[in-house]
């Protein structure tokens, strides 16, 4: 125990460098990290509470459709697609609002780790990190507002105030990139003597390891899995939904009743499967992503080694039962999804006790450095 | 930085901010009016049931299913930039890590970069012409990719060596 202490302990001392107070690195590990947790907490209350209670409201509407074209009422049939491209509207709202949180959450991880190589001067680093946090908390919550914002008091016709503010926060996350991006090209071109901190690049401590190795065959199966999906499903999917929708006009234009409504029912079930194998392919590429890049951030964990290797595990545990049982659900229904949910329930936990970790390590830099 | 690194976190930065400029060009200029128009035709096509004239409802859910697959392909390939885009730096970032001599590093940095360049734009030629290319494209930067990642897995499970490469 003595001995892995002192090791996570010399991992932290050569990650004093480029993580001062205020720092750009930190700032971007510890945005990145709540970033994540944030996108993950939201994804998991929104499928637990949202999603299905959603698809089930547009089942509904959808069937309430097919009996206003029989009845040949079409002033009904349009109140009922305005109804379904709302629920659209706040699914699709929430499903980028949970993918953009997690995503700059990502990219703040990885302009932590490439900072180093930017040739910029801290002040200027820290300016494009506070920039790139500002975005990416801009964006999400103008991307959520969206569907209660509407287009009140919108000076355009389509786009409301919320998607303005959201579109903004996108160019500030832009804006920072590509300053980063331009310090890291400079860098580059001037082949400037490897930096200090480069150490924190070499970690190799056995969670470091595990999570690159973990990491990067996750992210292998991920895209074998949505090589085999476009290969297998894609096409058969959008062809059999387009038959499906016109299956429902025509025999609901017939009143042929139980057709229409045997069509709505597999048009639910192929929105199902079409959901939960994108989100099986995403989430398990998004989740081996981001173990690469908490491989970054180890040597910035202060915890025992026994801790670091135990979070590291339950995220790794984490990441497989997720997008594993995302694809059961069309299988096993709630039980799946009751564990899948569990599954991103134990990555945010060990992303926390990571987070913890990198907290203990601010405090005791900054200790060192209040020390007379 | 050795050139194989360079490539990986070059390339993936300029992926990252095509990557973005696609989205929030799509998102301002094109996204609310594709879905303004996928809403209208999936409505007109139900109405034009409802009033009996299934030409009319055929053609109008035949513009939706149209619509419905130039959409999806337009959001995968910001959402696949990107993606890839953070895949290459991150690999860029570790490339000492990964415990393959500096030929084979080179060749799996080149597979990731130009099959991360290539298959998105295969995707997204599908909604600009109809053919074999756009999918063949698609297809050989999917392969190119997944054959780079498992050599980068591969190289990440090996046993690390006692120096590595800058």
């Amino acid at each position: 125990m003595a001995e892995s202490r002192t090791i996570s302990m010399s991992g932290a001392a050569t990650a004093t460098l480029t993580f001062a107070p205020l720092s750009a690195t930190r700032m971007l590990v510890i945005g990145g990290i709540a970033l994540i947790v944030a996108g993950l907490v939201f994804g998991d209350i929104f499928a637990v509470f949202v999603l299905h209670q959603n698809a089930n409201r547009i089942g509904e509407r959808l069937l309430a459709a097919t009996q206003a074209v029989a009845a040949g009422n079409s002033g009904a049939v349009t109140a009922d697609f305005a109804a379904i491209g709302d629920f659209l509207e706040n699914r699709g709202t929430k499903v980028d609002t949970h993918v953009h949180v997690i995503d700059f959450g990502y990219l703040a991880l990885l302009l932590a780790g490439v900072q180093p190589y930017i040739a910029i001067d801290e002040r200027g680093k820290k300016r494009l990190a506070a920039l790139f946090l500002t975005g990416a908390v801009m964006l999400p919550v103008g991307v959520f507002s969206i569907h209660y914002v509407g287009l009140k008091y919108s000076p355009l016709e389509s786009i409301g105030w919320a998607s303005i503010f959201a579109d903004f926060g996108g160019l500030l996350v832009l804006l920072a990139a590509a300053g980063m991006a331009a310090g890291l090209v400079s860098y580059a071109r001037a082949h400037r003597a490897p930096v200090t901190d480069r150490a924190l690049l070499a970690d190799q401590s056995w969670s470091g390891r595990l999570l690159l190795t973990g990491g990067s065959l996750l992210i292998l199966a991920g895209f074998i899995y949505g090589a085999w999906y476009s290969a297998q499903d894609l096409y058969r999917l959008e062809a059999h939904e387009s038959s499906l929708l016109i299956t429902m006009a025509d025999s609901a234009a017939a009143s042929h009743f139980g057709l229409a409504s045997a069509a709505v029912g597999d048009y639910g079930l192929l929105q199902a499967e079409r959901a939960v194998k994108i989100a099986a392919h995403s989430h398990i590429i998004e989740f081996g992503l981001l173990a690469m890049l908490l491989a970054f951030v180890q040597p910035y964990v202060y915890l025992s080694e026994r801790w670091r290797r135990r979070w590291t595990v339950v995220l790794l545990t984490g990441s497989v039962i997720l997008p594993v049982c995302v694809l059961l659900e069309l299988r096993f229904g709630l039980l799946a999804g009751g564990l899948a949910d569990f599954g991103g329930l134990l990555v945010a936990i060990a992303l926390l006790g990571m987070l913890a970790g990198v907290l203990r390590h601010t405090g005791r830099l900054d200790g060192q450095g209040a020390a007379p | 930085m050795s050139a194989a690194r360079k490539l990986l976190i070059l390339s993936g930065i300029a992926l990252a901010v095509w990557g973005m400029g696609w989205g929030l060009a799509y998102a301002v200029f094109f996204e609310h009016q594709a879905l303004d128009a996928m809403g209208g035709q999936i409505t007109t096509g139900f109405v034009g049931a409802a009033q009996r004239n299934l030409p009319a409802a055929h053609a109008a859910l035949a513009s939706y299913a149209h619509s419905e697959f130039n959409y999806v392909r337009q959001v995968d390939v910001h959402s696949h930039w990107i993606g890839l885009a953070m895949v290459l730096i991150v690999l860029g970032i570790v490339l000492d890590r990964v415990n393959l001599n500096a030929r084979l590093r080179w060749w799996l940095a080149v597979m990731l970069a130009v099959g991360s360049a290539v298959f998105p734009r295969g995707v997204i030629l599908q909604t600009l012409m109809a053919g074999a290319l756009p999918m063949a494209l698609a297809v050989v930067g999917a392969g190119l990719v997944i054959a780079g990642m498992a050599l980068a897995a591969w190289g990440f499970a090996r046993a690390p060596r006692p120096a590595a490469e800058a």
